[in-house]
């Protein structure tokens, strides 16, 4: 494959104007998500323009590594992969460049603005959205009696459902999700978790569980925990549940209730020189449109981030599924969601995660 | 006295040895350069990061300095001129795009810092410092934590360029306006880390001998040939992945692992009362001892070759029972092993991230997984070079310490 692509590099090298580097740097989190990528975006790329596209699964730490390189002022990535909240350190660092929709995205078929299609997702100035995924639960379809779980309040209901469970070691989520089982309604969740009593409030719900509870750091450890069956219900990222479901076949089901959406994308570091950056823009430009934001999802079952590639979402690539049921977007899916609150969580995650880090070792 | 070609013997002689210095420093310079690369100069960056705090001062210098005329305590807001000097120094901030650094700074001591400034910049850019003043009501109507005491009271009390406050943080205190005060009790977790991080080091370090011990004493008295066999037993660990190796205690001690399964099976455990031996400080200390085993095996037995077996039959002639000629003349000898093996248990022990991280749960984890965070999660690195700066500390006194107490010329590795 790998022989293909640079002979076809060559080739093209050849009649292409030499203006563009032949070769970039992409940044992504490995594993089936950078499959879906290299099927999605980097062979189209690649078979269009020649660019040679070399994969990097740093994304877990891209923040501090590419603040390291941009110290040393050897910034060797052009375009990287990271998480909302991650995108808005690196802006706020000024260690991303700034996007400017319009002129810098593809707009939609229909001549929709790119910045009216990606909407609300824009959520930093220097973020590129690309895909909509979300933190929910997974369930042991053979470990959790007649009546499986249907609400997310069933996760702090250890009489009715025994057993251990599985959330992330970190404040995020879990605090959200004990506030709305401790009565808190939906709209106050993060003025009540920005006062330390709500925060207290929140520990204490949780505290109710922390004997059953199985701590996770790895988005891999909670499908594997529920295979084994340490788990009989655990939280991770709804494309590694689909993996476990349709994939491997395990008896595990979807809990969709109050599920916290997310989103993943690009950015271009700050300090490339003008021909790379030129290059990131081409790519992002192509990467980001329409029709390739659809075509991941026949990869992998996270949502795509423009409203108008929802209709274009089809069938799996190797199994042949349907694939907007899977989607966290899918309407069946989405009756009781949670939109996770950046800013907030930009000011209080060091503040919270001390406290939530010392409640853990109580 | 002159020597051959006239010169003084005393002149030509030091020319001698100076060429021959000379020689010896070029043939040790490649290895000096890498040392200073590769381990001084990222040392010394890591002490002056814990201290260094220019970003307050460098991005708001106006303020700053109409900052000293202010007194935090009075509990009144400053007046007009430091609004008019902070403004002027947030559009130049904007235009350089630093204010949002100041914020994620300012973030790490007070909560909401970091979207104040974003906010504000939003805001603040459209002002021009020269014809659109007052500032004072402005800012306020901008955000009203403009209006605060705290705020102004919170960049005083960062705005110094060598700062103590990443230290006091490492200690769960913080630096307030009126020096260090203890951190809320809520938030008190390093000091607990640091505690359980040399606890367990040391609980680590201690299986290791009681289990080190007995196989390096086989290994040296085994004839060379089956010694040798045993020997690549003992590196096989070496050769397989770390992470391999801890995912591996994962199967065994999971509850439903090999190990619950077995005892399960032949009764001596209710299938509903599976032990938990993962996710706390025995996974880790099991996990952590094994991966620490071979350092403590291989400096114990390079030692133990070298006691002459003709000792112990001489005590033994003399009348000693085996454990007097083993605890009063094999024993003490093979002491130095022991201690070059612990040092280097301990020392590895106290710096240990993955392991902890995957098999401690939450009773657990390190202090270095601490600092792992704030390196690439909260990028709070003033407070990782702190917690770094103090765990170094702590492993210069233990040594200072075990040199006073044992001797450190009474440490071999063979």
């Amino acid at each position: 494959m790998k022989t293909k692509l640079t002979a076809l590099a060559v080739t093209t090298a050849l009649v292409a104007p030499a203006a563009m580097a032949q070769e970039m740097t992409i940044v992504s989190w490995g594993g089936a998500y950078s499959k879906s990528q290299l099927k999605a975006y980097h062979e189209p790329y690649t078979a269009k323009t020649g660019v040679s596209i070399i994969n990097d699964d740093s994304s877990a730490e891209a923040v501090a590594k590419l603040r390291a390189m941009n110290e040393a002022g050897n910034v060797t990535w052009d375009v990287v992969d990271v998480v909302a909240a991650d995108a808005m350190r690196l802006c706020d660092e000024g260690l991303a460049m700034e996007i400017d929709p319009d002129t810098m995205l593809a707009a939609a078929p229909d001549g929709t603005s790119a910045a009216d299609d990606f909407g609300d997702l824009l959520v930093s100035e220097c973020f590129i959205p690309q895909i909509v995924y979300s933190t929910t639960f997974g369930y042991r379809t053979d470990l959790v009696g007649d009546t499986p779980p249907t609400k997310i309040c069933d996760v702090f209901d250890t009489a009715a459902y025994p057993g251990k469970r599985s959330l992330e070691k970190r404040p995020i989520n879990n605090m959200e999700w004990a506030l709305l089982c401790d009565g808190v309604a939906k709209e106050d969740v993060y003025d009540v978790l920005a006062t330390p009593e709500g925060q207290d409030q929140a520990l204490a719900k949780l505290d109710t569980i922390k004997d059953d509870v199985i701590w996770w750091s790895a988005g891999a450890d909670t499908p594997q925990l529920l295979a084994d069956g340490e788990v009989i219900m655990g939280s991770t990222y709804n494309g590694r549940l689909f993996s476990v479901i349709e994939e491997q076949k395990q008896p595990v089901a979807m809990l969709w209730d109050a599920q916290v959406f997310d989103l993943d994308g690009w950015i271009i570091p700050a300090g490339l020189s003008e021909e790379r950056q030129k290059q990131a823009l081409d790519y992002i430009m192509f990467a980001t449109d329409t029709q390739r934001l659809a075509d991941q999802a026949k990869y992998i079952s996270y949502g795509p981030a423009r409203k108008s590639s929802a209709p274009l979402v089809g069938k799996h690539a190797d199994l042949g599924i349907d694939m907007a049921p899977h989607m966290p977007t899918d309407p069946n899916n989405a009756k009781n969601t949670f939109l996770y609150n950046y800013e907030f969580w930009a000011d209080y995650r060091d503040d919270i995660d001390a406290k939530f880090q010392a409640w853990l070792a109580k | 006295m002159l020597a051959a070609d006239g010169t003084p013997l005393k002149k030509s002689l030091a020319r001698a040895l100076r060429m021959q210095k000379m020689r010896a420093l070029m043939l040790i310079a490649p290895l000096l350069i890498f040392v200073l690369i590769s381990f001084i100069i990222p040392i010394g960056s890591m002490l002056f990061r814990s201290v260094e705090n220019g970003i307050v001062a460098e991005t708001l210098p106006l303020t700053v300095a109409e900052l000293q005329n202010w007194d935090a305590d009075s509990g009144e807001l400053p007046d007009e001129p430091l609004y008019a000097a902070f403004v002027t120094d947030m559009v130049a901030a904007i235009e350089a795009k630093k204010h949002t650094r100041l914020g994620t700074r300012l973030n790490y001591e007070q909560t909401g810092m970091s979207s104040l400034f974003r906010k504000s910049g939003r805001k603040i850019k459209r002002m021009d410092p020269a014809t659109d003043g007052p500032f004072k009501e402005q800012l306020i109507k901008v955000d009203k934590k403009w209006g605060e005491v705290e705020t102004w009271a919170v960049i005083k009390a960062h705005s110094v360029k060598i700062t103590n406050g990443y230290f006091l943080n490492a200690v769960d205190m913080q630096r307030t306006p009126d020096g260090a005060a203890p951190q809320p009790e809520d938030k008190r977790i390093l000091i607990k880390l640091f505690q359980r991080t040399l606890i367990m080091s040391l609980i680590i370090t201690a299986s290791c001998i009681m289990l080190g011990y007995p196989v390096a004493w086989i290994l040296a008295n085994l004839p060379a040939r089956t010694a040798n066999v045993l020997m690549i037993l003992v590196l096989l660990p070496f050769w397989t992945s770390l992470l391999v190796r801890t995912s591996a205690w994962k199967v065994m001690l999971q509850q439903q692992g090999v190990i619950n399964e077995v005892l399960v099976w032949i009764g001596l455990v209710a299938d509903d009362a599976r032990l938990v031996m993962i996710n706390n400080e025995f996974g880790t200390i099991v996990a952590m001892t094994h991966i620490l085993l071979p350092f403590m095996i291989l400096p114990m037995y390079s030692v133990m070759q070298t006691i002459n077996p003709s000792y112990l039959r001489a005590a033994k002639s003399m009348g000693a029972t085996n454990w007097t000629a083993f605890w009063r003349v094999y024993f003490p000898l093979s002491v130095p092993g022991i201690g070059a093996g612990s040092i280097l248990v301990f020392i590895l022990a106290i710096g240990y991230y993955i392991t902890p991280e995957i098999v401690g749960g939450t009773k657990g984890v390190f202090i270095s997984n601490r600092i792992a965070y704030h390196i690439s999660s909260s990028l709070n690195w003033g407070l990782a070079a702190a917690l770094g700066t103090i765990l170094l500390a702590v492993v210069l006194i233990l040594y200072w310490a075990y040199d006073k107490i044992v001797g450190i010329d009474n440490v071999k590795l063979g």
